[in-house]
């Protein structure tokens, strides 16, 4: 190593030194130390005592480990393509030159800020059975019209008819479509992720293809969506990450009830390390949880392959 | 469905022609997106509208979307509920979120610095395993972490644990994804800022603190931006590190009062939700290109 290359190890370290000291104290031996608590019996009050491989043996038969499980996928696979369709509709008209189009961008925005405890606190008002403003709208005509044809469907082909009001949060039917409806409010962030994808996409290629006779569904379809699929694909990897961690909500609103309807995967994890003290259980889940992210994500990554088109290539 | 034409001129008739057939669709998009926001700003509304009704009005069927009579002494009830203790828990915040802007900046600026300008062995490899870093979980790392503090607090002759110091401690490390921001931002300096300052006798440290921070101001401010917006919000971390009532965050004082009551005073749950709202909409609308920018890089990787 030459003296330059030397002195430049050196100052380098010493620039990336604050990260490397926070990267080992509080990432990688904490991720270590989780992984060694998997394997032992560890009550926070007592030194770990190892066990090898049985709390995975447990969780594996731990009936509320799956419905934990179950509840996330569920919610994940109800709030994500919801999520994804109205934040890329809302983007598209908001991306049209309309008047008012500030104050709409501001007002689709303004939503996402509002603090997690503070949108919890909202949102159970607003779902309240008795006197919340949702089940005092669907009491109005146009809406409990609609609820009435629904029923009629629903009676058509034998299914269970929506009994009103909807006790939104105290009917385990009810709880978890709540919630993900309730995260609909919040994909501000998201829209303007996408509106920002929407300023890259060349005009000229959607004018030519317009001049092509393209009506706008093909150039959505066919020249924007390809164009926007770099962001698409980052936005849905956040978002499954975002679902495989929600906490906060459910345990404000629900505490994870009723019957367990609303016990995401985080929360039971939280109650075993500091409700149940059972810290080596709890870092079992955390580790499932990490493998299930990585998981994810790599799949993500080799889906993509198939879908998403990178401009440069 | 084809089109002909003979000439360019012909090409721009027709182009010119189909955009006038698409104003109709514009006055449709006005209508959808007045009825989509109404809907967005509807929560908002009835938020406001319940903090300023009586108790009583409250309960009232059907409800009044305009309160009367409208109570805004509800707010100064709640700011001065001993239960909630209001004061108390906006300092315990703004002390974490402060030390936390501070030290994220800081900090992330710093290494940023390292890996964006130094060409140092082993850079490339450092920056990627930090990225990876991002993948992983605060719930994966969150039992360990209690333990680490407990270690830290006693060895280090000072409790950590019960203290507001495990919420911002770590924000002095740095952050891999405000690094990762800055760092492209410091890429798209021109080298030959560093190289003349250089040659004229100035140390790595001085081109940091006087060549790069300057020119770095609108990154710096996202992250400083939005490290305060993630301290305003944290309800997790206080959860799990905070104990004692005195050192409650606004989050959690907001849950606690809320449980306590059974959620019955709807009026002065949505007051306090109101005036925990208030501070982040204000720095949204003084600091609103600053978001949007924030925001719209984060997808840009």
């Amino acid at each position: 190593m030459s003296p330059l290359e030397r002195r430049r190890l050196g100052s380098g370290l010493v620039f990336i030194s604050p990260w490397l000291i926070g990267f080992t104290v509080f990432l990688l031996i904490p991720v270590c130390l989780s992984f060694y608590y998997s394997f032992c019996d560890y009550s926070l009050l007592q030194t770990p005592a190892f066990i090898g491989l049985d709390n995975y043996r447990e969780l594996l038969g731990d009936p509320v480990f799956w419905q934990s499980l179950r509840n996330t996928g569920v919610y994940a696979s109800l709030a994500l393509p919801a999520g994804m369709l109205v934040s890329l509709g809302l983007a598209l008209l908001l991306n049209q030159k309309v008047v008012g189009q500030s104050i709409f961008r501001t007002l689709i925005f303004l939503p996402s800020l509002v603090p997690t405890v503070a949108s919890a606190m909202l949102w159970l008002w607003l779902f309240n059975a008795k006197l919340g403003l949702i089940n005092t709208l669907l009491d109005m005509p146009p809406f409990a019209a609609t609820i009435q044809g629904i029923n009629v469907a629903l009676g058509a082909v034998h299914l269970p008819q929506i009994q009103t009001p909807i006790s939104w949060l105290t009917d385990p039917a009810w709880a978890l479509p709540a919630l993900a409806f309730m995260s609909l409010w919040g994909v501000g962030q998201t829209v303007v992720i996408y509106l920002a994808g929407l300023q890259d996409v060349p005009g000229e290629l959607i004018e030519s293809a317009e001049l092509d006779g393209a009506n706008a569904w093909q150039r959505l379809w066919n020249v924007t969506l390809p164009m926007l699929s770099p962001v698409i694909f980052f936005n849905m990897i956040m978002a499954i990450i975002g679902a495989l961690q929600e906490f906060s909500i459910p345990y404000i609103m629900t505490g994870g009830g009723p019957a367990r309807a609303t016990y995401f995967f985080t929360m039971y994890l939280y109650d075993n390390a500091f409700t149940y003290l059972k810290m080596g259980y709890a870092s079992a889940m955390a580790w499932i949880q990490l493998l299930i992210v990585l998981l994810l994500t790599g799949l993500s990554f080799w889906l993509s392959k198939r879908w998403v088109h990178y401009q440069s290539k | 469905m084809s089109v002909n034409t003979l000439n360019g001129n012909g090409n721009k008739r027709i182009a010119r022609q189909t955009r006038r057939r698409h104003r109709p669709e514009r006055w449709l998009v006005f209508v959808a997106l007045v009825i989509i926001c109404t809907g967005f700003a509807l929560p908002f509304i009835w938020m406001i509208s319940t903090s300023l009704k009586t108790l009583d009005k409250t309960m009232s069927m059907p409800p009044q979307l305009l309160p009367s009579p409208a109570i805004p002494g509800n707010y100064l009830t709640v700011l001065n509920h001993p239960k909630l203790n209001f004061p108390l828990l906006t300092r315990n915040t703004l002390i974490v979120a402060v030390l936390s802007v501070v030290g994220t900046t800081l900090s992330s600026a710093l290494v940023a610095y390292g890996f964006a300008r130094i060409r140092f062995k082993g850079n490339s490899a450092l920056f990627g395993l930090m990225l990876a870093t991002m993948m992983i979980p605060f719930p994966v790392i969150m039992v360990p972490l209690f333990a680490v503090f407990r270690f830290i607090g006693e060895h280090a002759a000072m409790p950590l644990l019960g203290t507001l110091t495990p919420l911002w401690l770590p924000a002095f490390f740095g952050s891999a994804f405000n690094i990762f921001l800055l760092r492209q931002f410091f890429m798209t300096l021109p080298l030959e800022l560093s190289e003349a300052a250089q040659i004229d006798g100035c140390s790595e440290i001085g081109i940091f603190w006087r060549i790069i921070i300057p020119l770095a101001r609108p990154a710096l401010s996202v992250v400083a931006l939005f490290t305060f917006m993630g301290a305003w919000n944290d309800f997790l971390g206080p959860l799990v590190y905070i104990q004692d009532p005195s050192q409650y965050t606004l989050a959690l004082g907001l849950q606690t009062f809320q449980s306590q009551h059974g959620g019955t005073e709807w009026n002065l749950l949505m007051a306090a939700s109101v005036l925990v709202i208030i501070p982040v909409i204000i720095l949204f609308f003084l600091a609103q290109k600053t978001f949007i920018q924030g925001i719209a890089t984060t997808g840009m990787k």
